[in-house]
């Protein structure tokens, strides 16, 4: 960066001008702030500023109980909120020791897939509206809006969902919802074919996406890629497989790839991983086992009502739950899963008490924006706009 | 009275009331309703409802389905404060918009709306120059955007400022150079014999003239020049609204900005009207000769909606192009230009020539 100051200092023709992309921007998503230098309408260099949606989270985690932590993760992704909410309860489940039964796993894969969709509709569609194609931004939002009823009918909330609990989740799902969810599936269907041929072929869209924003391979892993930032430079990682938790060991699908890791790259994969999300759903509604949706557990779980005002055990331990918290036996644990965007990470370490003594997030957009300078340097003002919206920063995980 | 009608045969006074009589009742009123137009027929492509909020409360609440919507902006910008920037040139400043408003205002000066009656024109002068007239006006356009950027003292209203000026005076270049073989075709450059060149026919009085058929090329260059001419997505780099914000009017607001939006809906009415002139006929209806016994007053009429019908048809052709591609990066707009536009143009006048050369 002081070089860069330097070169200004000595340019005599002053034809180097720093420029404030954001905080207040219309292509910075979340809330971010670049001073780009540009000469003419090349970027020279570019500094990431973040911290505009500093929220405190993990300090707050620290004098929050366990199970209060939950609807903070909502927030923390405002795009895909359940996806953060299985991440943190994975983590806390791996602390534990326990497994959620396996209803409630296949539901929570249901789930996760369908934020996976919303997630991945929301970044390619506003990446999209950035250069110009506005109408085409609306339908995914369409999509994304039949999608959102789904998550609705389930958890009772569209972004707030606070749905998963530890051991399983709050609530099954209602009545009907697997035929409710296969209709609402062929009309994203629909909309994906449609806006398919509306974009993907586009020669302008092309042009302004193609070859831009390239990294590659080694650079990407140098610089932590996950997800589909990852993929879209070719190196197929993906941690639903590679870890393979949950059940995605029993459900069949492909991890795509691109090729070069341009912006073009990186909007194939993810209008790819949404066809894969979608059968993926499909194959788990099919295998959808019966039983119940959490753990029978009096560590982790309330007791059924009946057992509260029936017998002297079920109230002293439904007593002990609310006064106590879930109390996760001493250590510390990693539990990485796979986010719209890529790694999101929970580490965790208990004391044993009702309070964890960490919980820090590792978000999938950081590494993203670090390596925005890298990536944008050389070339002109107007591809951060594809560059950034493939990048798909989410300020509520980066800054938390 | 005799003075009265006296002095409405003076020329001069005849050619100001057809200004304010073209200006107030055809270009205003189109332009303004074209806002509220793009804005409905963008949600109606885009799955939404649209504008449909303003409402007057004394009428229990009537909406006009949005048309409300044209007084509410109205009144809005007017009402707004006239903010200028701290460290902005006042003078240069104040006048920027009213260049572009000016200059998209003077193409109707030489448009031909409908054929004559006796010797009453609905033309407010057919200058001599014709077209020629239309390309200096046009790139006086080109002022209103440097001054703005230049005057902003903003640094994403210098970008587009510089944008701007660099695709509208390249995109003249290529306005030129597409009609070249229209004027060949016609042997001039004067509207009302270009106008009436395309009421001549083909094989007697089987197909008509028009510029669409005998320049067919020059009509695809023309339209995609003028659109980038006139800035219009996909050629709005110049107000880059996701990079740049809004380019060069970005520190604009109130009446001012109303006029540098008025003037981008007026000079989209410019580019259909110049469209529908050049290469559509004009007013003329083809094959209405024919009808021979045709009251004069009755086929300036229909003429008169021949040519708004077809001006409306390419307003909403723009506007369906707005809203279905994305829009291109300021260097793929100077190369789409100067490497695919201006190569197509030339050899599109050296065709001409030998056609005409070989036809004579």
């Amino acid at each position: 960066m002081e070089a860069v100051e330097k070169e200004i200092r000595n340019d005599a023709d002053a034809s180097i001008m720093p420029i404030e992309i954001g905080p207040a921007h219309p292509a910075m998503h979340g809330i971010v702030r670049f001073t780009t230098y540009i000469d003419g309408e090349e970027i020279i260099d570019m500094i990431p500023e973040i911290g505009y949606l500093h929220r405190g989270f993990e300090k707050e985690s620290e004098n929050s109980r366990w199970i209060q932590i939950t609807p903070y993760t909502d927030r923390l992704n405002y795009v895909s909120p359940i996806l953060c909410n299985i991440g943190y309860s994975m983590a806390v489940e791996k602390l534990f020791g326990i497994e959620a039964p396996r209803r409630a796993e296949y539901t929570r894969v249901i789930m996760g897939e369908i934020s996976r969709i919303t997630d991945h509709l929301t970044c390619v569609g506003a990446a999209a509206m950035e250069v110009g194609a506005f109408t085409f931004f609306l339908w995914f939002i369409k999509a994304r809006e039949y999608l959102w009823e789904l998550v609705e009918q389930v958890t009772g909330a569209r972004l707030t969902t606070n749905w998963t609990r530890f051991g399983g989740n709050a609530n099954d799902i209602p009545d009907g919802f697997l035929q409710e969810l296969h209709t609402r599936l062929e009309q994203t269907k629909d909309i994906l074919k449609e806006c398919d041929a509306l974009l993907t072929r586009n020669k302008i869209f092309i042009d302004r996406v193609k070859d831009v924003g390239v990294i590659s391979k080694e650079d990407a892993m140098s610089f932590a890629f996950t997800g589909p930032m990852l993929r879209a430079c070719g190196i197929p990682y993906d941690i639903r497989r590679s870890d393979s938790y949950s059940v995605y060991d029993d459900l069949d699908f492909e991890i795509p790839v691109g090729t070069v890791g341009d912006c073009f790259d990186r909007y194939l994969v993810r209008m790819e991983e949404m066809w894969q999300s979608i059968s993926i759903i499909e194959q788990a509604s099919d295998k959808m086992p019966a039983g119940p949706v959490i753990l029978d557990d009096r560590r982790v779980s309330f007791p059924d009502k009946k057992e509260v005002y029936g017998n002297i055990e079920g109230l002293i331990d439904h007593f002990k739950m609310v006064m106590d918290g879930h109390q996760p036996p001493l250590g510390e644990v990693y539990m990485p899963t796979e986010g719209g965007n890529g790694e999101v990470g929970f580490y965790l370490v208990s004391d044993g008490s009702g309070t964890p003594v960490k919980c820090r997030v590792r978000p999938p957009c950081f590494n993203y924006v670090a390596a925005m300078p890298y990536i944008c340097k050389g070339e002109y003002i107007a591809d951060i706009v594809p560059i950034f919206g493939s990048v798909n920063m989410i300020g509520g995980e980066l800054d938390r | 009275m005799d003075v009265l009608i006296g002095i409405l045969l003076i020329p001069t006074v005849q050619a100001v009331l057809k200004i304010f009589v073209i200006i107030f009742a055809l270009v205003m009123p189109l332009a303004t309703v074209l806002t509220l137009m793009e804005r409905k027929w963008s949600a109606m492509i885009q799955d939404r409802v649209g504008p449909n909020r303003a409402n007057i409360p004394f009428l229990n609440n009537f909406r006009g389905r949005g048309a409300l919507h044209i007084a509410a902006d109205g009144l809005k910008s007017f009402f707004k404060e006239d903010f200028i920037p701290e460290g902005a040139d006042r003078f240069l400043f104040t006048i920027a918009p009213y260049f572009g408003f000016a200059a998209a205002m003077a193409t109707f000066a030489i448009i031909p709306f409908a054929g004559p009656i006796g010797d009453f024109t609905f033309q407010i002068t057919d200058v001599k120059p014709g077209l020629l007239y239309i390309f200096a006006i046009t790139s006086l356009g080109v002022y209103g955007t440097v001054l703005a950027g230049a005057g902003s003292n903003s640094k994403f209203a210098l970008l587009g400022g510089t944008r701007a000026s660099a695709q509208m005076l390249s995109y003249e270049v290529f306005i030129g150079l597409s009609l070249l073989g229209v004027f060949m075709v016609y042997e001039s450059t004067q509207i009302s014999v270009i106008v009436n060149g395309q009421n001549t026919y083909w094989f007697g009085n089987l197909i008509p003239k028009w510029g669409v058929l005998t320049q067919p090329i020059a009509f695809f260059l023309f339209f995609t020049a003028m659109i980038a001419e006139t800035k219009r997505a996909p050629f709005d780099a110049p107000e880059g609204e996701s990079e740049i914000v809004a380019g060069y009017f970005l520190e604009y607001s109130g009446m001012r900005f109303a006029a540098f939006m008025l003037a981008e809906y007026i000079a989209l009415v410019g580019v259909s009207v110049l469209v529908v002139t050049l290469f559509f006929g004009g007013y003329h209806i083809p094959w209405l000769h024919l009808w021979e016994s045709a009251p004069q007053w009755l086929v300036s009429l229909l003429q008169f909606m021949k040519f708004t019908i077809f001006t409306f048809f390419f307003c909403w052709l723009q506007l369906q192009i707005r809203w279905t591609v994305p829009k291109f990066r300021f260097d793929q707009t100077m190369a789409l230009g100067w490497k695919k536009l201006l190569p197509v143009a030339l050899g599109n006048v050296v065709v001409t020539a030998f056609i005409i050369l070989i036809a004579n």
